[in-house]
């Protein structure tokens, strides 16, 4: 069965109608050639298919397509801007390369948007399973970090490099990965 | 265009300019922003037609016959386009390898077996079609538990192609008159590399050309495999994989569903076929490191000097491929002692075949003598680190040849410092802080330092002083992008900007598999060759267009043996009511040789050490011996290091150069950190809370 959606996608408005079975992971992988997303385990368990939902961190591969008609997302392709003819790069990801916060580069999408995702939550306030006072504002500290990110993985081991890339945008001294 | 044999000589050191710097990543901008296109996202001609989606249909019993594939209802589902069995599959040629021969019969060897092709237009109609495809087997027995059988044999040669057994001078008359005597048994289990990029491929075939993106460690192994299955001239494959998501051994060889899609294409001439394999296939289909049992006896005199070494491997290979990982390998040239026996016998099972997974041989075989010198230390009331410096050969035991450089020592004295190893107490169990039992443990690495014949370089001078530069290797995340184009810069006398690098494509130079930690030296020496030789040919200031093809000969000395070493240092907690382990701190220090980038070589390090923490305390499959079904067969089940896990985790090297090893003086590091690290992580766990642990993963229930 097909449906037909609306979608805003890294700030283009797409329309297309989607096989009720496909999930917005496949939806931008195979019909949309969004393939910044990627596909590590199609099953909520790796964290590289992670995107901007409306503003928040999501798992495309555990999203329906037809559940989201009219939903906004931003993939890391859509973090990136331009200046004159130039594509510029969004904090987060100039300090994954400043970092080397990645080898292969496959989850790095997805680390990327999370880091995003990240940052917001703690500007906002959110807790952790880590966070020990609930009352007050939640300080970006190395264990909150690593405790959000856990839902990414990264078989190239590349934690460190992550670690201090999202810490120096969370506005913490840099460690630096040395 | 045929290349030249060049002798090459080693980068002068006054040459080395480029090499040795902190060079970011050059694809690192089209990584981060997701720009970097993997396999099946490939959308280039001959790719940009909607490509069919390709389903595998895996057997549901472990041995037996296929008598029937009936796709009547999987045909009839609204989008499929064919199902392929193994009685409408192409026809491949014969060949040796019956991993590779996909749907040429109705022959069942293991559970998960490709048994049928789904083709469709869609990814959801071909994933639902594979589901309706009704599989009768004719079930025969099968035999998937590891253990002693009467089929056990001792195979000719392990892997790549090593003898299996080695004996010198009388073992057992040493044991019988040892002061020491450590006798145990070590274990690894099943475990899968889970590459975060599932094996993927996109064809397309013209009926002259077959065009294959693929996720693979080398473009022209792949070619070089299948053209002759197919029929094919080499010529008429083309294979390209300009990112690669990781592959850790596990594709460093093509599997059956790479022959698969192909086999898929070849009937579909002029459309594209795309196969993404499942997280969950991955578990049958694309390899995993077999399980080891390592049977040690070390003898040693009252001072804690080995006077012999035994190490005998048990492992499971599959019935119908032979896989001998070489696991005592590194045994044989680790300590000095006079008498030395290693040996593998084989355990024939109906299981997928195991295959390379990072450090084959030394990462399980290495946890098992190092759990072993770790307790001889404590049989003869030594320290580990003391223990090892008796041990230390003059020469390669096994060969008799020189080291090139023996850096173990230095490593253990430089990470003892770092790591405050002087501060740890002799005995074990002294140390409760709060609920955690607190120790350090370390553990020694080695790694051969290997340089693979058949590889070439072309360099063509262009125009505004640039050179293009181009090899077949493939950069599956190490950094090869990067590090070859400052080896190519400095080959040249000029500076990385001038250089301009192609890669991971057959229509380039011949290069081998990146894998064994060998690119970087064996394509390194194909580069710095080929500018020796071009700068001969067409000196300094060549006219555009002018080019040269060449391969290296004498790149590694023959008369040494050549060898990287590692220390890995480990703290460890265990939590005294529930047994969890932590590892708040690990340290690796590393002889390599020279470093030819910092930075990538620094995540190289630090990305070992992480899986080899992940194997010492996560990693391990579970296969059921009743079906030899793999139930640990996603990432929920088995489970890999996280963020939260990587606490403190440090990796230095050594400042040093190996000329002997490599023209560019350096020695891989692709492998070595993940070796040695999960023994660091038993030993300072023994240390923490006096239970010895003598397989991994190292989990809570060890210690309740
Ligand atoms: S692909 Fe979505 S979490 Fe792994
Ligand atoms: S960079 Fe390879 S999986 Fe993270």
């Amino acid at each position: 069965m097909e449906t037909r959606i609306r979608l805003t996608v890294d700030g283009r408005q797409r329309e297309t109608s989607v096989d009720t079975r496909t999930t917005l992971l496949d939806l931008l992988r195979e019909r949309l050639d969004v393939t910044s997303p990627k596909k590590g385990c199609d099953h909520g368990q790796c964290g590289s298919c992670t995107v901007l939902l409306d503003g928040r961190r999501h798992l495309t591969c555990l999203a329906l397509a037809v559940a989201y008609d009219g939903s906004e997302v931003v993939t890391a392709a859509g973090l990136t801007g331009s200046e004159g003819d130039d594509e510029t790069l969004h904090p987060v990801q100039q300090a994954f390369l400043d970092h080397d916060g990645y080898q292969c580069g496959y989850c790095t999408p997805g680390q990327v948007c999370s880091a995003v995702g990240v940052l917001r939550e703690l500007g906002e306030g959110h807790p952790s399973h880590v966070t020990e006072d609930l009352t007050g504002p939640v300080a970006a500290d190395d264990d909150e970090l690593r405790e959000r990110m856990s839902g990414n993985l990264c078989r190239c081991g590349a934690y460190p490099g992550i670690l201090a890339a999202v810490r120096e945008v969370a506005g913490q001294p840099a460690g630096g990965i040395a | 265009m045929s290349a030249v044999e060049q002798p090459v000589t080693p980068l002068e050191r006054d040459a080395i300019r480029s090499v040795g710097t902190a060079h970011p990543r050059v694809d690192g901008p089209l990584k981060v922003a997701g720009r970097a296109a993997y396999a099946v996202e490939h959308r280039e001609a001959p790719y940009d037609a909607r490509p069919l989606h390709a389903w595998l249909v895996q057997s549901t019993v472990a041995r037996g016959r296929v008598l029937a594939v009936d796709a009547a209802r999987a045909v009839a589902h609204p989008g499929v386009v064919s199902v392929l069995d193994h009685t409408s599959a192409p026809r491949l040629q014969e060949g040796e390898d019956r991993e590779l021969e996909v749907l040429q019969d109705d022959r069942v060897d293991f559970r998960g077996q490709i048994v049928a092709v789904v083709l469709a237009e869609t990814s959801e109609a071909a994933r639902e079609a594979a589901g309706l495809v009704e599989v009768a087997y004719d079930e025969q027995s099968h035999q998937a538990a590891f253990e002693e059988t009467e089929d056990t044999y001792e195979p000719e040669t392990v892997n790549p192609e090593m003898p299996a057994r080695t004996e010198e001078g009388d073992v057992d008359g040493a044991l019988a008159g040892a002061a020491v005597v450590v006798d145990a048994t070590y274990e690894t289990p099943v475990e899968h590399n889970n590459p975060l990029e599932p094996h993927a491929a996109i064809a397309h075939w013209d009926g002259e050309v077959l065009t294959l993106a693929d996720s693979t460690q080398g473009v022209h192994p792949v070619a070089q495999t299948l053209a002759p299955l197919l029929g094919l001239e080499q010529a008429q494959l083309h294979v390209v994989a300009p990112y690669v998501g990781g592959g850790f051994g596990s594709k460093g060889v093509p599997h059956a569903p790479e022959m698969a899609v192909v086999l898929a294409a070849m009937t579909q001439p002029g459309r594209a076929v795309r196969l993404a394999v499942t997280r969950q296939q991955m578990f049958a289909l694309t390899g995993h490191r077999t399980p080891t049992r390592s049977h040690f006896r070390l003898g040693a005199d009252a001072d804690g000097r080995l006077v012999a070494i035994e190490h005998e491997v048990l492992e499971p290979t599959s019935r119908w491929k032979e896989f001998g990982e070489q696991t005592a390998a590194p045994t044989r040239m680790m300590y000095a002692a006079r008498n030395r026996r290693t040996g593998h016998r084989l355990v024939p099972l109906d299981v997928a075949v195991p295959s390379w997974m990072r450090a084959p041989g030394e990462m399980p075989g290495m946890f098992a003598h190092e759990v072993a010198m770790d307790e001889l230390a404590v049989a003869c009331g030594l320290d580990p680190i003391e223990l090892r410096v008796r041990n230390e050969p003059d020469v390669d035991p096994e060969t008799g040849k020189p080291f090139s450089r023996r850096g173990l020592v230095d490593c253990l004295r430089r990470g003892a410092e770092r790591f405050g190893w002087s501060e740890r107490p002799a005995e074990a169990r002294a140390t409760l802080e709060g609920d955690w039992w607190v120790g350090t443990g370390v553990a020694a690495a080695t790694y051969p330092a290997m340089l693979n014949p058949g590889n070439e370089a072309r360099i063509s001078a262009a125009d505004g002083g640039h050179y293009d530069v181009a090899i077949g290797a493939v950069d599956i995340g190490t950094g090869a992008r990067t590090v070859l184009q400052q080896i190519a810069a400095d080959a040249l006398g000029v500076d990385a900007s001038c250089i301009r690098l192609r890669i991971a494509d057959t229509d380039l130079p011949p290069a081998t598999v990146a894998g064994g930690s060998s690119g970087t030296a064996s394509w390194g020496a194909a580069i710095v060759a080929t500018a020796q030789r071009f700068r001969a040919d067409h000196g300094d200031a060549p006219d555009p267009g002018v080019w040269t093809q060449a391969e290296a000969t004498d790149a590694q000395s023959e008369d040494h043996a050549l060898h990287s070493f590692g220390a890995s240092f480990a703290e460890v907690r265990v939590h005294r009511w529930t047994g969890e382990v932590r590892v708040p701190r690990l340290l690796g220090v590393y002889s390599v040789g020279r470093v030819i980038n910092p930075v990538t070589a620094r995540s190289q390090l630090i990305g070992g050490l992480v899986m080899g923490m992940s194997v010492g305390l996560f990693e391990e499959s579970y296969r059921d011996p009743r079906t030899g079904h793999v139930v640990t067969q996603d990432l929920a089940t088995y489970h890999v290091a996280s963020h939260a896990d990587v606490r403190d985790l440090q990796v230095e090297w050594l400042d040093e150069e190996d000329p002997l090893a490599s023209p560019v003086g350096g020695r891989g590091i692709g492998e070595i950190g993940v070796v040695g690290t999960a023994a660091s992580i038993a030993n300072a766990a023994f240390h923490a809370t006096g239970t010895r642990v003598r397989s991994i993963p190292v989990t809570a229930d060890r210690f309740l």
